[in-house]
């Protein structure tokens, strides 16, 4: 029997509405009691003045492997989502090949328990070979253990094939996963369309090309009952159609990411591919409907939508440099900093939506601390200060956004299925 | 180098850069500069001198992406002018075409021991992470639809030559304002030194967002004509649209080709300018082109005097700086 007691900590689980000082015990593997007191027979963890919270979980990450292991393997991808906080990442299926068969499934899965950091929960192509042609073997990959679909990096821009993939996930109770994006609009596109862009001479990517696109995914999604996730949210007009949806009861859910919520198209004076980003930075309006919106509950999840690049394929002019940014080290801290600090949200509700609410959209048996529950569990030191170092980063790829920010608040401690896995 | 002449003795305190990227980061002073540095190589030339050898033994690199007849001539005519080497690099033969890097292919230049890199390329920002890496200076030929400041210079010098001031003045630019670095330069340049800008052409491709810059916008060529001192016809960049803007050349020609019937609503002393190259019948009709209106070979000259300050001052005054 192995018995861990954290104790002291104020513990966060806002599946329960639970936020007070008390004791949590873990017991071979799962959650086995809140306000448990020591026998002597356990190892104690001591928390006091930290957070105590489920294990973070981020939907929305690239781990590349197979085929880009020069930005990042399942192994360095997991051990920085240790670093950050994370027991689970859903990593996505625009690896090389794509994830699409049971094998590039299992194949995945086998890694992740070789590298023994944290979970790894698989989204499968909705397509064949991401192709946006005909669907994959959506069934025979939910036996293999997928839990959701998306193409993502690429947008299913046949209306047709997103309505039959909404449709056919129905039967399996799994979500769709929309990079919603209209490729006409978007041609060429390195940054947001807007007064940077028109300054900087540079192609812009109007907010109306994803406005359109959840507009058109709503539409597929109310009218076949489907579940349709919005990744990555990054306009006004997507917040607005999707907070209408909810209120008549469609099966939408949304993310948004840590640098659409503090950074704008104003970055990219600096010409740093570190700040090309798809969606793209948007203008300040924008990002505070983004904030709104996580606060009034219209977007449910934080994600980071880790996307490592190394540095040769990022040190390139702004047009050829790949899109993207790693998150996973930074997400929970860019969150503490920049949203609970300044009141934008609630401890309670920045946990919501980086634990029970993706795990609820995946369906995984994750992010709460009810006794019975897998015993993930991530620890916070809300007071503890650091600077973002791109060179100290654990994921193989340095190209975060938010090098030299001083930032608030840190994991600790991560225990993964009742054990320790990292500790800082 | 020691030539005699009272106004090159060395730059003046007010110049400090290393680099020249943009006219957005210049201050008016810093332009002023630049413009009054240009009119004594003018000067210097008009007098018949070949050669002003301020650059003896320093080396220049053309490094271009993009075809460019004009400006890369203008660059290596002014580097010679000055005394120092010109080293052509052409994209299209290099080991870019292997795979290599921009900033490789420019570090390994530099090693080569250039003073001042001279770039142009399709993208926004090429030069800018260019001088991030180089120790030596990084010098704009045009960054796709960004900045082309030198062009923006020699624009900005010819209008002060015809007007004798460019406070006041009321600047329109025609046409594709949408891909063109010399609007963006102009833009900047002029509105430093007070004039005021009209931006005028189809509505696909002149942003109402202008007005937030101060700049006045419109699509209606006749009803700003009475009131410009200075047109800047901008040529059509079909290269850089990825969709046709308008529906023909023909009615593009029709609602914003410059010609005579047009010449003749605006106002008796307007200056005509083209960055080049132009489209002939498209942009401006060959009767205006070549009339006395126009001073688009008059751009071709002060652009090598333009590239002469641009060279001398960055190179002799950064050295100047880090000494």
């Amino acid at each position: 029997m192995e018995r861990l007691l954290i104790v002291g900590g104020r513990v966060i689980d806002p599946s329960q509405q639970l936020d007070r000082v008390t004791n949590l015990l873990l017991e071979d593997g799962k959650i086995a009691a809140l306000d448990a007191l020591p026998t002597g027979r356990e190892e104690i963890i001591d928390a006091q003045g930290k957070i105590v919270c489920p294990g973070l979980i981020d939907m929305h990450v690239h781990l590349r492997e197979p085929g880009g292991e020069e930005d990042e393997t399942i192994e360095t991808g997991t051990l920085a989502a240790l670093s950050g906080g994370f027991t689970t990442v859903a990593c996505c299926p625009n690896t090389d090949p794509p994830i699409d068969t049971q094998a590039a499934v299992h194949f995945v899965f086998e890694r992740a328990a070789r590298a023994n950091h944290c979970h790894v929960a698989v989204i499968a192509c909705v397509s064949k070979n991401r192709e946006g042609k005909e669907l994959a073997e959506i069934g025979q990959l939910v036996e293999a253990g997928a839990v959701a679909f998306s193409d993502d990096g690429s947008p299913i821009a046949n209306a047709e094939l997103m309505r039959r993939a909404l449709q056919y996930c129905l039967m399996f109770d799994k979500p769709i996963l929309s990079h919603a994006e209209i490729p006409e609009l978007t041609a060429g596109g390195v940054m947001h369309e807007g007064l940077i862009s028109l300054i900087l001479g540079l192609q812009g990517m109007p907010a109306v090309a994803e406005d359109a696109m959840v507009a058109r995914d709503i539409a597929l999604a109310e009218s076949t009952g489907g579940r349709l996730h919005i990744m990555h949210v990054s306009t006004w007009g997507s917040v607005q159609a999707i907070r209408r949806a909810k209120a008549r009861g469609v099966r939408v859910t949304a993310e948004v990411t840590p640098h659409h919520l503090t950074l704008t198209d104003d970055a990219l004076r600096s010409f740093d591919s570190n700040f090309k980003v798809n969606p793209p930075l948007r203008s300040r309006e924008h990002l505070e409907a983004l904030v709104e919106a996580l606060g009034d509950g219209t977007i449910d999840v934080i994600a980071s939508d880790h996307a490592p690049h190394a540095k040769e394929k990022k040190m390139q002019e702004l047009d050829r440099a790949p899109f993207g940014v790693v998150g996973l080290e930074t997400t929970l801290s860019v969150v503490i900093t920049r949203l609970i600090e300044p009141g934008h949200l609630s401890w309670s509700q920045a946990i919501e939506k980086l634990t029970i609410n993706p795990a609820r959209i995946l369906g995984l048996n994750k992010g709460t601390l009810a006794p019975g529950a897998d015993a993930d569990v991530t620890i916070i030191d809300p007071e503890l200060r650091w600077r973002v170092e791109p060179e100290e980063l654990l994921s193989k790829s340095k190209n975060t956004p938010f090098a030299g920010w001083e930032l608030k608040g840190r994991t600790v401690l991560v225990i993964v299925g009742g054990r320790v896995k990292f500790r800082r | 180098m020691e030539i005699g002449i009272p106004e090159l003795q060395s730059p003046p305190s007010g110049w400090r850069r290393k680099h020249l990227l943009g006219l957005e980061e210049l201050s008016a002073e810093e332009i002023t500069i630049i413009l009054d540095t240009a009119e004594v190589f003018r000067r210097l030339m008009n007098e018949g001198r070949r050669r002003i050898p301020l650059l003896e033994n320093k080396t220049c690199v053309n490094l271009f992406f993009e075809n460019s007849t004009r400006t890369r001539t203008s660059f290596a005519l002014a580097a010679r002018r000055l005394g120092a080497d010109m080293i052509d690099f052409s994209a299209a033969t290099s080991s870019l075409s292997k795979g290599e890097t921009v900033v490789d292919t420019a570090k390994n230049l530099q090693a080569m021991g250039v003073e001042a890199v001279i770039v142009r390329h399709q993208t926004p920002g090429t030069p800018h992470l260019l001088a991030q890496h180089l120790a030596c200076s990084v010098i704009n030929a045009g960054d796709g639809p960004h900045e082309h400041p030198t062009q923006g210079l020699l624009d900005i010098l010819t209008i002060r030559q015809r007007f004798g001031r460019i406070e006041g003045l009321t600047v329109a630019l025609i046409g594709d304002i949408a891909h063109s670095r010399t609007a963006r330069s102009d833009i900047w340049g002029l509105k430093k030194l007070g004039a005021h800008l009209i931006v005028c052409g189809p509505s696909t491709l002149v942003s109402p967002r202008w007005a937030e810059l101060g700049v006045e916008y419109c699509y209606d060529l006749d009803e700003i004509l009475p009131r410009v001192d200075v047109l800047n016809l901008l040529r059509i960049q079909f290269e850089r649209q990825l969709t046709r803007p308008f529906p023909s050349v023909r009615e593009y020609a029709h609602l914003y080709g410059m010609n005579r019937e047009r010449l003749a609503r605006a106002k008796p002393g307007i200056l005509v300018l083209a960055p080049g190259p132009i489209n002939r019948g498209v942009e401006v009709s060959p009767d205006v082109a070549d009339g006395p209106h126009s001073a688009i070979l008059t751009q071709v000259t002060n652009g090598v005097a333009i590239r002469m300050a641009v060279l001398w001052l960055l190179i002799s005054g950064s050295r100047q700086v880090g000494s």
